[in-house]
């Protein structure tokens, strides 16, 4: 985890320390509403997922690629396929199944996923960095649920980490598309699902503008200058005229977030 | 029918230098023992064959058994990267591997193309990604090509079936007369050893008679090669009901893969030194 970054008045005579990684957890598990179906990315996504159903979506439907449908975890899991994710699960079912099934016709509501790089249109590379394919400078772990997630859940949210290496002008490889090159790519792809609607970082939010598609600051976290987000970021970054400032974690939030995560503290 | 023999015999009968193996389990029910066995006996220029390589084909591809791996998502789940995987596609250490790249919903449909004896299976996916084009253009058999649907005219995607030579999984229980049975997460287990010419199948414990259990999948014995007791014999991943996947040894992984020295060592004491047949 990163260090503290910011206090924030947090009840009568109270305060509040959360680090980036918190505040990005929290805003990501905010987006999802009561009711929807998830599939869920292992590590930040997770977390947010679970938070999310912890906090104000108890009926929050997680779907990992494990085949565990409707998965209610007390702690965070280390894996997509620990055992407290099958015991608690409404339905174990095969990984064909899960792919086949429940992810290709378009069942699922969100995509959460993960990312090591990412461009301005939310391509997202998981495979290799640098050099060329047979001999890159990075091999990552690959493609995973990812790009059949991007594809086919009726929209996409994506939640890493903001530097110059993770936020890129052009992914060094498409392990999961965006909105490939712009407007009309995933219409002419034959992607069924809607793709990314919102990347979540450590400094706030970025959105896909509605006509290029490529994706804008809508919303800043408390603290976070645009300026300070154009300089994490490896394109010229659109920021919207007035970003919103989202408002810091509630002590409720951390607190949920902590007792979720203290297993692996 | 199975044969009931020992993890050392199973190996020796069933995997030879060379072969195609699948070893499967997805997080659950990797088979760790039959993994170990293949390194102890020296097996070399294995094809492996696996949707998340894991731990185990990092042991596998840094004690020098692979040729090539064919595979959908090869990292440490939830701590980072597999060092020796790495260490063998970015130096060639202990010696180059081939890989061959698909997601993880490809994958499973190669399996289940496999398992139907049918010589591709149909998806809607790859499209535009760069594995896609990458497949188009290998020098060897492309494993993913647009198919149009003779009813609609849309384009899907096909991948090539899978038939290992060999299926290696971990269940939780056999009979007597090798009927395996096992559950909770169920992965491409099945799929994977009808897909495959042989299997070998470690277990929990050999009963006289399987009960019945409520979402459990069973794989007669005439569909399975050879059948093994091997307690704990997935650890560091787990086999509900029997254990609990080791979060802690997922972690301490990393340290003693991230050094070639470290994983030499961790070889010498932790699997060349143990008698055939323990784990």
């Amino acid at each position: 985890m990163t260090s503290p970054v910011s206090t924030d008045p947090a009840g009568p005579g109270e305060l509040m320390t959360y680090t980036a990684d918190e505040m990005m957890t929290v805003a990501a598990a905010r987006t999802l509403r009561d009711g929807m179906t998830c599939f869920v990315g292992i590590g930040l996504p997770s977390a947010a997922a679970n938070l999310a159903r912890a906090i104000h979506a108890p009926g929050l439907v997680l779907i990992y690629e494990s085949g565990t449908i409707g998965a209610k975890p007390a702690e965070l899991p280390l894996s997509i396929g620990d055992g407290i994710l099958a015991e608690t699960a409404d339905a174990v079912v095969s990984v064909p199944e899960v792919f086949n099934y429940w992810l290709q016709p378009g069942r699922i509501d969100i995509g959460f996923l993960g990312a090591a790089q990412i461009d301005k249109f939310g391509n997202i590379n998981t495979t290799v960095i640098g050099g060329d394919y047979a001999n890159p400078r990075v091999r990552l772990p690959g493609a995973g649920g990812a790009p059949e997630i991007a594809a086919s859940c009726r929209e996409v949210i994506v939640v890493v980490r903001q530097t110059t290496r993770s936020f890129v002008e052009r992914v060094d490889f498409v392990t999961s598309v965006g909105y490939g090159s712009g407007p009309g790519d995933r219409k002419r792809l034959g992607l069924t699902g809607a793709g990314p609607k919102k990347i979540i970082t450590d400094l706030g939010v970025l959105e896909p503008d509605p006509v290029t598609f490529e994706f804008t600051v809508t919303g800043l976290f408390p603290g976070v200058s645009a300026a300070a987000a154009k300089e994490r970021t490896g394109w010229d970054l659109a920021v919207a005229s007035e970003p919103q400032i989202i408002a810091g974690p509630s002590p409720a939030e951390l607190h949920a977030l902590r007792n979720l995560q203290r297993e692996h503290s | 029918m199975a044969e009931i023999v020992s993890l050392a015999e199973a190996v020796e009968r069933a995997i030879h230098d060379g072969d195609a193996v699948a070893m499967e389990g997805f997080t659950h029910l990797i088979p760790f023992a039959a993994g170990h066995e293949v390194i102890r006996q020296r097996r070399r220029d294995l094809t492996l064959i696996r949707m998340t390589p894991d731990l185990i084909y990092d042991q596998l591809i840094g004690a020098g058994c692979a040729r090539k791996l064919i595979f959908s998502w090869g990292g440490n789940p939830g701590v980072g990267s597999l060092h020796r995987f790495r260490d063998a596609v970015e130096h060639a250490w202990p010696t180059a591997l081939e890989i061959e790249e698909h997601s993880h919903a490809g994958m499973a449909n190669r399996y289940v193309a496999g398992a139907s004896g049918l010589p591709f299976a149909v998806l809607r996916g790859y499209n535009g990604t760069g594995l896609e084009s990458l497949n188009t253009g290998h020098e060897t058999a492309p494993t993913i090509k647009p198919i149009t649907c003779p009813f609609t005219g849309e384009t899907l995607t096909a991948v090539a079936a899978i038939r290992p030579d060999v299926a290696v999984i971990h269940a939780q229980r056999s009979d007597r007369s090798g009927n395996v049975q096992f559950w909770g997460i169920a992965g491409v287990q099945k799929e994977a050893v009808l897909a495959s010419q042989r299997s070998v199948v470690t277990v929990e414990e050999i009963v006289d008679s399987l009960d019945p259990r409520p979402g459990a999948v069973v794989l007669p014995s005439w569909t399975v090669s050879y059948v093994a007791q091997v307690p704990g014999g997935a650890h560091p991943s787990y086999a509900l009901g029997y254990s609990v996947r080791d979060n802690d040894y997922y972690v301490a992984w990393d340290a003693i893969a991230r050094d070639r020295d470290a994983f030499s060592r961790w070889l010498e004491d932790r699997v060349y030194v143990e008698t055939a047949g323990q784990s």
